[in-house]
């Protein structure tokens, strides 16, 4: 089974939920993996704190011009959606960061001219941390894209019964290429206008990507009581609200999970796995 | 003109909040929110929309059921996974290929090599974005359609119009709202800026996120500070955050504390310093003051494009 904890807005705890759901269903003896597809700036590791067993560069397959072969056709540059090659009169130029691997270029070139070779992008390490079978990638600074990591991220989760997918924040093509293969997604935010505007948004891209869903209302008793009323009248249900603690706060602050730091925290995190899985 | 931009690498630490603020004490500034899918800044600024527009990043692949002959070519060449293969059948086969929209990337290969012509390709609308009006300025803002991508198209778009609205009025300084994280859309709202705040937060998070996007300032060559927002949430990580950040290279221009009056003043759609003056909002004058020295000392010969 596959959960995907995200969110629209940022640091509403989507990582203090991933996280502490991977540890409290270890330590109920499931065979669990914890999948950090935040590439951008994952988290995870600094609460699960694991030993990596492999690191692997990814990328995208970009094309290679053998300039001998080329006959100038031009075809290449017109099949590529995204301005990542352009055939000029005497040379053709690649532009690797605007290339989505789609291959296109080869495909189309008559005389066999492109072939691919990979553009390292990030790099993905598996590892564990005690029980919890632990998965992160990390996009190299000044890359664009990070949807080729997060698929190479989703490739590389063990064989396990249950997969935590941690998603970056926002709601865009990052976002959707970690929760779509989920099997139910936790929507995490917090009782705030600006988190109930972007669980609003969370919300639709979870319909229209037609999984079901639950919310987890974090940091509750902080702000108004506009998203409970949301979720009421949207029939969506609130899986569990985490208290406005201080004591949570300065545990995240310090890298230490919450179930760890506040006792009483982790019968909360196994409330909420057994409601989600 | 100036342009700075704020972004956090991490989410929530506080960006908007002090974007609002930022507004409220800027001298006719020009407004321009690039987190564009999931845009905040509105809900305090409340934009009076005066021009609205739709946005396209791309194009968008279509099977048209009818035409569909079941080859299977589209299903082999995709590369991201949108092909499947269970669309309605027509009187030539039980079942047909279908274009999943939100995994398609717009490549348009299944368009290109369908040898039945059976793939509409054309472009999609991604989003749409607004020139508005505000109680302190103009504003250009954006929202990027549900499950949408071209996110960082979109983000250059709206710096584009901010920096024609300024032109226009002869406005000085474009405050621009970031996006999290350090990928296609935090790139598209730095690049060619002038300055950038980087807010971060007293957390071992806070710390790892800023560092990357400390290296992502210095690899697109464009001036940085920070701000520790939060800051007395565990003032030890804010002091290894600060000598982090003097190891870089970047000076912290300010630090300020945790305060339920943000929140409250979110509620009542109100930037903190219009809000209160508190301790908090006094801290964030004292930021801002640093920021704007900040920035009117960069050279515009120093300027990326």
């Amino acid at each position: 089974m596959k959960i995907a904890v995200a969110s629209g807005k940022g640091g509403t705890g989507k990582t203090t939920v991933a996280t502490n759901l991977a540890f409290v269903a270890a330590r109920a003896g499931r065979r669990v993996a914890y999948v950090d597809c935040d590439v951008e700036e994952p988290n995870g590791h600094i609460f699960l704190k694991p030993q990596f067993e492999s690191t692997s560069a990814v990328g995208t397959s970009i094309p290679q011009v053998d300039e001998a072969k080329c006959t100038h056709c031009g075809l290449c540059g017109e099949i590529c959606q995204y301005k990542a090659i352009a055939p000029l009169a005497e040379t053709v130029l690649v532009f690797a960061d605007l290339c989505h691997g789609c291959g296109g270029c080869s495909l189309v070139c008559p005389v066999g001219a492109i072939t691919e070779v990979v553009h390292e992008t990030g790099e993905v390490q598996v590892g564990s941390a005690g029980d919890v079978r632990f998965v992160h990638g990390r996009l190299n600074i000044g890359q664009p894209m990070s949807p080729p990591v997060i698929r190479a991220v989703r490739k590389a989760v063990p064989e396990v019964d249950l997969a935590i997918f941690d998603a970056p924040p926002g709601t865009s093509c990052p976002v959707i290429e970690s929760v779509r293969d989920a099997d139910f997604v936790i929507l995490v935010t917090e009782p705030t206008p600006f988190g109930l505007n972007d669980l609003k948004l969370a919300v639709e891209m979870v319909h229209a990507l037609k999984l079901p869903l639950g919310v987890v209302i974090n940091r509750a008793g902080m702000g108004d009581r506009e998203t409970s009323a949301f979720c009421r009248q949207k029939n969506l249900a609130i899986l569990e609200e985490i208290p406005d603690d201080r004591r949570i706060a300065e545990a995240y602050s310090r890298g230490e999970m919450a179930c760890e730091a506040v006792a009483d925290y982790a019968r909360l995190f196994e409330r909420l796995l057994e409601k989600v899985t | 003109m100036k342009e700075l931009v704020i972004i956090s690498g991490k989410g929530g630490t506080g960006k908007t909040s002090l974007v609002a603020s930022f507004a409220a004490l800027a001298e006719n500034p020009v407004l321009a929110d690039c987190d564009v899918d999931a845009a905040d800044l509105h809900l305090v600024l409340e934009p009076t929309i005066r021009r609205r527009e739709k946005f396209s990043g791309g194009s968008r692949a279509r099977i048209m059921s009818g035409h569909c002959t079941a080859c299977g070519k589209c299903e082999e060449i995709c590369r991201f996974d949108a092909i499947y293969f269970d669309g309605p059948g027509n009187g030539r086969v039980p079942k047909t290929f279908r274009v999943d929209p939100i995994a398609c990337e717009g490549c348009g290969l299944c368009a290109w090599f369908c040898q039945d012509k059976a793939v509409e390709f054309a472009p999609a609308v991604n989003g749409e974005w607004f020139v508005s009006d505000t109680r302190f300025g103009p504003m250009v803002h954006a929202r990027l359609g549900v499950a949408e991508e071209n996110s960082g198209k979109l983000v250059s778009l709206v710096r584009t119009e901010a920096r024609q609205v300024a032109e226009q009025r002869h406005l000085e300084l474009i405050l621009v709202d970031g996006a999290p994280g350090i990928g296609c859309a935090v790139i598209a709202s730095v690049t060619g800026a002038d300055f950038i705040l980087v807010v971060t937060e007293p957390t071992l998070s806070g710390m790892h996120d800023l560092g990357r996007v400390a290296e992502l300032a210095g690899h697109f060559n464009i001036p940085a500070g920070v701000c520790i927002n939060k800051w007395d949430l565990n003032s030890e990580v804010a002091s290894r955050i600060e000598a982090d950040a003097s190891r870089r290279g970047l000076p912290v221009l300010g630090r300020v504390r945790y305060d339920r009056c943000v929140t409250e003043a979110q509620i009542q759609k109100k930037s903190v310093v219009e809000y209160t003056d508190n301790a908090a909002a006094e801290e964030i004058r004292q930021l801002y003051q640093a920021v704007h020295e900040a920035v009117s000392s960069t050279s515009p010969a120093g300027k990326q494009e």
